[in-house]
């Protein structure tokens, strides 16, 4: 043990005899001052630091605030972001004005009406008018929140624009990979079995036949871009269909405000338009290490704190250009490999992928 | 017998039987064995259960320190870990496998085992019988063997903290897939085997002891305790048992179900699964959310299982030291009986973005805001129970007043959350973690607080030190909300639970120095606990005697009894009832036990 633990462990022991002294000897005060006079004396004190605690809290919330709001990342960077931003503020102001109410209440109930030989208590079980206002009367502010709410979730959670462009996103321990559809726009079938992370097919793409599977291969799959960071456009609507290979994970975009599970065998969807492109997000926030970061917000092993998602959102022509740099996975995964290794091979390979019958894609 | 003969005989019985009060009801010999260790008496087990949850308490405590430790100082390193803790905090680092075993078991210690069975265990043990007039529970026996249920969960879920391969490490809520494969965590391997074990066993407790409760409520009540007439921590109680009695099983149907996933080849949770140690599952088309209906079926209603004893006990503490009724006696019982029924409506608010359907999503909105009502009803009462009345800042009453405190700040994060669409940014982020802790976590250990300070005296005929008390109230209250309260912000930054280093993310690194804050106020709080442990125990042996038979003044009937009351509570017949217990400051009378039958000229209420 180094010598700051000890250090650290005796001043804490000490702390405690001291303290220990402190309220026995309190107690022996007490009995020579007369029990109830020095309990008298305690109330007092205490009604005083709750009045005291209400006063300094106030100025400590305000305070907090002032201290922490600018790390909040600032203005929503999505469509539905802003409206998540606007529902949470009119739900601020709502609990804030109750909370400042009722906290206000209580210490101030607790100093005014502290212990006094001569107050008389005012014995009132109960009175229904007042009841049932502070039934009603939250209720009618609570349908208010739920109207507003409601409202927005289902804009959310509501159908994607069909222009939207749509990126499959798929999570495993303890990263992202996503996958476009190519130009067929059309995502191929995909199959977990045949997911080989040594063979490069790490979302199992049904590129050829696997008659141990049991499966045809789909033409589909062939011309899907699978990459590792995922390229958005600025105010083009994104529809993401979210998968997971292994355990539950969630694609958390802080700046979008958005969240989604990634559920394995069970495929979800999500879908906001960015506004920002991160160029222009450097600029806003001063930042030029600024970048749109996927969070895993669902406890997935051991690795969970560092699952880690890249997105890009760029303009419309920078995304074009972009996409045509890519290459679909199976060109790199199966063709080039194979052309480096065995050329002759590799020709009866893409003449039988090609003659293959196509399956219907497996989707949303 | 009138209530004046039982009272005066109760009085004798203190004054001449110092010394040795137990024998007086039951002559049979006890030895140590079954007065204290398979003691049926209602009493003594309910001790058991404060002290167990007393050591439980301190182990999950000191599991947080370790990881705010982590969480404060993610760059630094601490030889001496390494010293205690060996591979679990290789090089003086915890492992990100030990970080997430500390989490898990912390969640899963001080939900279930201190503020479940340390709070309900206690409390409903002590306070049924005494304040309803019953000489012990309805099956003393079932009794004993709910705590020694309890017993052998503590000992098989403290031992999976020493397998090889570690405990449990999938967070309190455990969520298949990954707490079905081993393949996918260490801590599925055994630990999580002995979780489940662990937890079925203590389902058994929770429901030994819940059936108990309630046949006792309804059944053992003495003459002319009608149910308008119990106090209101025997409403909270009651409700609470019912919770627990109709929501663990489910749970318990949850975990089986993963016990198969786990064992017997079966797909109740499992679908598309390929491990990254290149293995594909054969499990196809079952459904990983099924668990988490099952689990939040029990999650739900668990929070108000751990919140409704503490609310009783408030509402009993702040009426007696205000020396005013409370306010508002049907309305608290109306709101803790429309809570009951709401929990169990409400659980999928913990699921909006499971790829829940948005309209079963937006019922469950509604649902969950409705539960603000009630909420809402109670905080008001209790505010109207301190107004205009002549407020005695004991200990206990302290903790009342920063029970409601805690449960206005906390109630209304749960109305962001509620609300399904801010709960897409906010969902498992600190704001949660803020929510829950404030709400559930610290109210509901300042309810227990309160509880014990407020019948220490009943429980074993001493005080504690009040020094130790206001100090001990006082750090905490503070430090409560220095801890969570800057988390609120933290979340709306989006930053997630549940992770060990925010040092690599650009989004959240802003809050390093925040985190060290909340750290080291963690640290401090946790010491003053010890404070309070130290007076717990030190008063049981040297604390100030009890020397008057009713040291609060209190109306409810644990006060009729001796000082220190032996098996069987009441040494003569058991008083009767002729009121309610709520009698303060009635007729310009301070108090009025419910013993006291009605005047002729009392006015009425
Ligand atoms: C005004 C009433 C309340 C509402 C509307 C409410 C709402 C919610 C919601 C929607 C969540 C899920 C948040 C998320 O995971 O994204 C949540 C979490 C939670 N709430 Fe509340 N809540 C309320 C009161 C309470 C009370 C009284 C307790 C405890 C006694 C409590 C304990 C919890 C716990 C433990 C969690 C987190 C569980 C977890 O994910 O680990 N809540 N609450
Ligand atoms: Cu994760
Ligand atoms: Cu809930």
């Amino acid at each position: 043990m180094s010598l700051t633990t000890i250090f650290i462990l005796s001043i804490l022991l000490l702390g405690f005899l001291i303290m220990f002294q402190i309220a026995k000897a309190s107690e022996y005060v007490a009995i020579l001052k007369g029990e109830k006079k020095s309990q008298e004396q305690s109330y007092r004190i205490n009604a005083f630091l709750l009045i005291l605690f209400l006063v300094l809290g106030l100025i400590g919330v305000y305070w907090c605030n002032e201290l922490l709001k600018g790390k909040i990342l600032g203005d929503a960077a999505s469509d539905h972001g802003e409206k998540i931003d606007k529902m949470m503020h009119l739900t601020l102001y709502i609990t804030g004005t109750v909370f400042v109410m009722t906290q206000v209440l209580l210490f101030w109930f607790a100093f005014r009406y502290q212990h006094s030989e001569k107050r008389k208590v005012y014995y009132l079980p109960h009175n229904n008018t007042l009841e049932l206002v502070w039934t009603v009367v939250p209720a009618i502010f609570l349908t208010v929140l739920v109207g507003f709410g409601l409202f927005y979730w289902f804009k959310i959670t509501g159908d994607a624009p069909k222009d939207a462009l749509v990126v499959e996103v798929t999570g495993k321990q303890f990263n992202w990979i996503y996958r476009y559809p190519g130009k067929d726009k059309e995502f191929g079938r995909k199959y977990y079995k045949n997911i080989s992370d040594k063979d490069d097919n790490s979302l199992g793409l049904i590129w050829a036949d696997v008659p141990d599977l049991n499966l045809k291969a789909d033409k589909a799959a062939q011309d899907d871009i699978v990459t590792d960071k995922l390229m958005l456009v600025k105010n083009k609507p994104v529809k993401l269909i979210i998968g997971s290979r292994d355990v539950i994970h969630d694609v958390g975009l802080p700046h979008f405000r958005m969240k989604m599970d990634a559920v394995p065998g069970t495929p979800t969807t999500m879908w906001f338009t960015p506004l920002y492109t991160t160029k222009e997000m450097k600029e806003k926030t001063g930042n030029p290490d600024f970048v749109y970061e996927i969070s895993c917000d669902q406890m997935c092993g051991k690795g969970h704190y560092s699952m880690k998602g890249q997105i890009e959102v760029v303009t419309q022509d920078e995304f074009d250009l972009w996409l045509l740099s890519q290459k679909p996975k199976y060109q790199t995964a199966v063709l080039d490999k194979a052309k480096s290794e065995k050329p002759a091979a590799d020709s009866a390979k893409t003449a039988a992928a090609g003659t293959a019958t196509p399956v219907i894609a497996m989707k949303k | 017998m009138s209530n004046e003969a039982i009272l005066h005989e109760a009085d004798v019985h203190t004054s001449h039987s110092n010394g040795h009060h137990d024998e007086h009801v039951h002559h049979h010999k006890e030895t140590f064995l079954t007065k204290y260790v398979f003691s049926q008496d209602h009493k003594m087990i309910a001790k058991q259960f404060l002290i167990t949850g007393i050591i439980w308490a301190f182990l999950g405590g000191m599991m947080s320190v370790l990881f705010r430790l982590q969480l404060g100082y993610p760059e630094t390193t601490f030889p001496w870990l390494e010293d205690i803790l060996g591979h679990w905090a290789k090089g003086g680092k915890i492992q990100p496998e030990f970080y997430y075993a500390l989490v898990t078991m912390h969640g899963t210690v001080l939900v279930f085992f201190v503020l479940t069975a340390g709070l309900s265990g206690t409390f409903a043990n002590f306070l049924i019988p005494l304040q309803i007039g019953a000489r012990d529970m309805a099956s003393p026996m079932l009794n004993m063997l709910s705590y020694w249920f309890f017993w052998l969960a503590s000992i098989i879920m403290l031992s999976s903290l020493f397998v090889q391969t570690g405990p449990a490490s999938g967070g309190w809520t455990s969520y298949p897939p990954l707490s079905a494969l081993g393949g996918a965590s260490e801590g599925s391997k055994a630990g999580v085997d002995l979780w489940i074990i662990s937890m079925a066993l203590f389902v058994v407790s929770s429901l030994l002891g819940g059936l108990n409760y309630i046949s006792t409520i309804l059944n053992m009540r003495t003459k002319g305790m009608s149910m308008t007439r119990v106090p209101l921590t025997i409403w909270a109680l009651f409700f609470t048992a019912v919770l627990g009695v109709l929501s663990f099983p489910v749970l318990l149907s949850g975990f089986i179900l993963l016990l198969f996933d786990r064992h017997a080849g079966t797909s109740f949770y499992l679908s598309d699964i390929y491990l990254a140690s290149g293995e594909a599952l054969p499990n196809e088309g079952g459904s990983a959310i099924l668990f988490q209906h099952l689990f939040w079926f029990l999650g739900h209603p668990e929070v108000y299982i751990i919140l409704l004893p503490a609310m009783g006990m408030v509402s009993e503490i702040l009426s007696t030291n205000s020396r005013k009724p409370i306010f508002g006696y049907m309305a608290m019982v109306g709101s803790l009986f429309a809570i009951a029924i709401l929990a169990f409506l409400v659980w999928a608010h913990h699921m909006f973005v499971t790829g829940l359907n948005p309209f079963l999503g937006s019922v469950f909105v509604l649902l969950t805001l409705l539960i603000a009502v009630p909420s809402a009803i109670k905080v008001f009462n209790w505010l109207t129970t301190l107004w205009r009345g002549n407020i005695r800042f004991t200990p206990g009453m302290m903790f009342s007043i920063g029970f409601v405190s805690l449960f206005i700040s906390g109630g209304l994060t749960g109305i962001w959350l509620g609300n399904s669409s801010l709960d897409i940014h906010l969902h498992d982020t600190y704001f949660v973690i803020a929510h829950f802790h404030i709400v559930m976590g610290v109210a509901s250990f300042f309810g227990m607080f309160a509880g014990i300070y407020h019948w220490f005296p009943k429980m074993y005929g001493r005080y504690m030190n009040n020094t130790m008390a206001y100090v001990h109230f006082w750090i905490t209250m503070i430090g409560a909300y220095l801890i969570f309260w800057p988390m609120h912000y933290e979340g709306l930054a989006g930053m997630p639970r549940r992770y060990l280093d925010y040092s690599s993310w650009e989004s959240f690194k802003q809050f390093a120095e925040l985190n060290r804050f909340i750290s080291t106020v963690a640290m401090i709080v946790f010491a003053v606990q010890l404070l309070f442990v130290f007076n717990f125990f030190y008063s049981i042996f040297k604390g100030r005697k009890v020397t008057s038979q009713n040291p609060w003044g209190s109306n409810t009937l644990e006060w009729t009894t001796p000082i220190r009351p032996g098996h069987g509570n009441w040494p003569g017949e058991i008083p009767e009832v002729h009121r309610w217990a709520y009698d303060y400051g009635k007729d310009g009378r301070e108090f009025i036990p419910q013993t006291e039958p009605v005047g002729a000229n009392e006015s009425a209420h």
